[in-house]
C-alpha cells in the first residue's frame, strides 16, 4: 500500500485519499448497469422510497473509495520512485469483511475517503508476502460518516 | 404489486444467478473509472501479474454479482436497499470471456422488529465460470417493503 513494504507501514495512522463527487448522471450510469432498483435509477422513485430521494448504489459508494485509493497509490508510488526508491509489485486483495452502509449517498454529495491500516502479518502460504489489513471510512461534505468497511491486501514484504 | 410476495420467501430458497459474459469492453471501461491499475488495463502487464490475464477489479466482480441478484431477486421483490455486505470473498480472478452464473440462497426471512413496515432478507451468492471454478462469494442483506 502506497508504496511501501509492509514493514514500513504505520498502524492505526489515519490516511485521507481524497474525495469523489457524485452526480446524478454517474449514479444513474452505475446504476442502470449493476443495481437497477427503482431508487437508484430515478428520482421519483427514490422520492417514494423509504429515503425520500434517489440514492447512490452501495456498491457505487464503494467503487469511489476504490478510486481514491487507487489514485492515492499511484501519486504515492510516483513519489517514491521519483526519489529513487524501487517500485514494489501490488498485491490482490482476498476481500473484504463489514460494508456498512450507514448512511444514503444523494446526488451531489461528495464523499472524502480514508484507510486506516489496522493488522499486518506475514502469509505462510505465500513467501515474500504479507496481509495487510485496514478500516475503509467515506465521510460526506457535512462530515457524517456514510460508509465503512474493513479491507485487506496482500503487500509484499521488505527483501534484506 | 411485485412479483414476488414477502409471504413467499423462506429460508433456504435459491435463485439461479446469470449468465453473466464479461467482455473486453465493460472489464476496461469499469477498470478505467474506479481501477486504473495496470493488471486491470494492460494486456501485458496483466500476464506477468499473479492474475495471470487481464482480470475484472474485484469491485466489477462484486458489481456484476448484485447485478445479477437484481435481476432475480432486487427487482421481483419491493427490494428497499442494503445494510451492508457482511463478507466479499474474492476466490479467483475474472478474465476476459469468462461467463459467470451462480446460485442465490435466502438464509434468513424476518419482519424488522424496529421497522415493521420492512422485511430483512440475508442471503449468499456464489459466482461461478462454465467450469464450474468458485469465482467470487458474498454475504449480504436486503430490505423488502412490505404490503401496508
Amino acid at each position: 500500500m502506497m508504496g511501501l513494504f509492509l514493514e514500513e507501514i504505520g498502524l492505526s495512522n489515519r490516511i485521507s485519499l481524497g474525495s469523489h463527487k457524485f452526480t446524478i448522471s454517474d449514479m444513474k450510469r452505475y446504476a442502470l448497469q449493476f443495481d437497477p432498483v427503482g431508487f437508484h435509477v430515478d428520482e421519483d422513485a427514490g422520492r417514494a422510497s423509504i429515503y425520500g430521494a434517489m440514492t447512490a448504489a452501495g456498491l457505487h459508494v464503494a467503487c469511489g473509495w476504490m478510486a481514491c485509493f487507487v489514485d492515492s497509490n499511484a501519486k504515492a508510488r510516483h513519489r517514491l520512485a521519483a526519489a529513487g526508491k524501487a517500485l514494489l509489485e501490488i498485491g490482490p486483495s482476498p476481500g473484504f469483511k463489514d460494508m456498512r452502509w450507514l448512511k444514503p449517498v444523494l446526488a451531489g454529495d461528495r464523499i472524502s475517503y480514508f484507510t486506516t491500516p489496522m493488522a499486518k502479518r506475514p502469509l505462510g502460504s505465500r513467501p515474500g508476502w504479507g496481509l495487510l489489513t485496514s478500516y475503509n471510512e467515506g465521510v460526506n461534505q457535512h462530515g457524517e460518516l456514510v460508509f465503512t468497511f474493513e479491507g485487506a491486501v496482500l503487500t509484499a514484504l521488505r527483501l534484506n | 404489486v411485485p412479483a414476488l410476495a414477502f409471504t413467499d420467501l423462506h429460508e433456504g430458497q435459491t435463485f439461479v444467478l446469470g449468465p453473466y459474459e464479461v467482455t473486453r469492453e465493460a472489464l476496461l471501461s469499469f477498470a478505467r473509472e474506479f481501477d486504473p491499475q495496470p493488471f486491470h488495463l494492460e494486456e501485458d502487464a496483466a500476464k506477468v501479474s499473479v492474475l495471470g490475464g487481464l482480470s475484472t477489479s474485484g469491485w466489477h466482480t462484486a458489481s456484476i454479482m448484485m447485478r445479477m441478484i437484481a435481476d432475480v431477486f432486487f427487482l421481483k421483490v419491493d427490494a428497499m436497499g442494503s445494510a451492508g455486505i457482511e463478507e466479499m470473498r474474492w476466490l479467483k480472478p475474472v478474465h476476459v470471456g469468462d461467463v459467470l452464473s451462480g446460485t442465490l440462497r435466502l438464509t434468513e426471512v424476518r419482519q424488522s422488529q424496529s421497522r415493521p413496515e420492512l422485511g430483512i432478507v440475508t442471503f449468499t451468492a456464489d459466482a461461478v465460470d462454465v467450469i464450474g471454478e468458485a469465482k467470487a462469494f458474498l454475504r449480504s442483506m436486503v430490505f423488502v417493503r412490505l404490503p401496508a
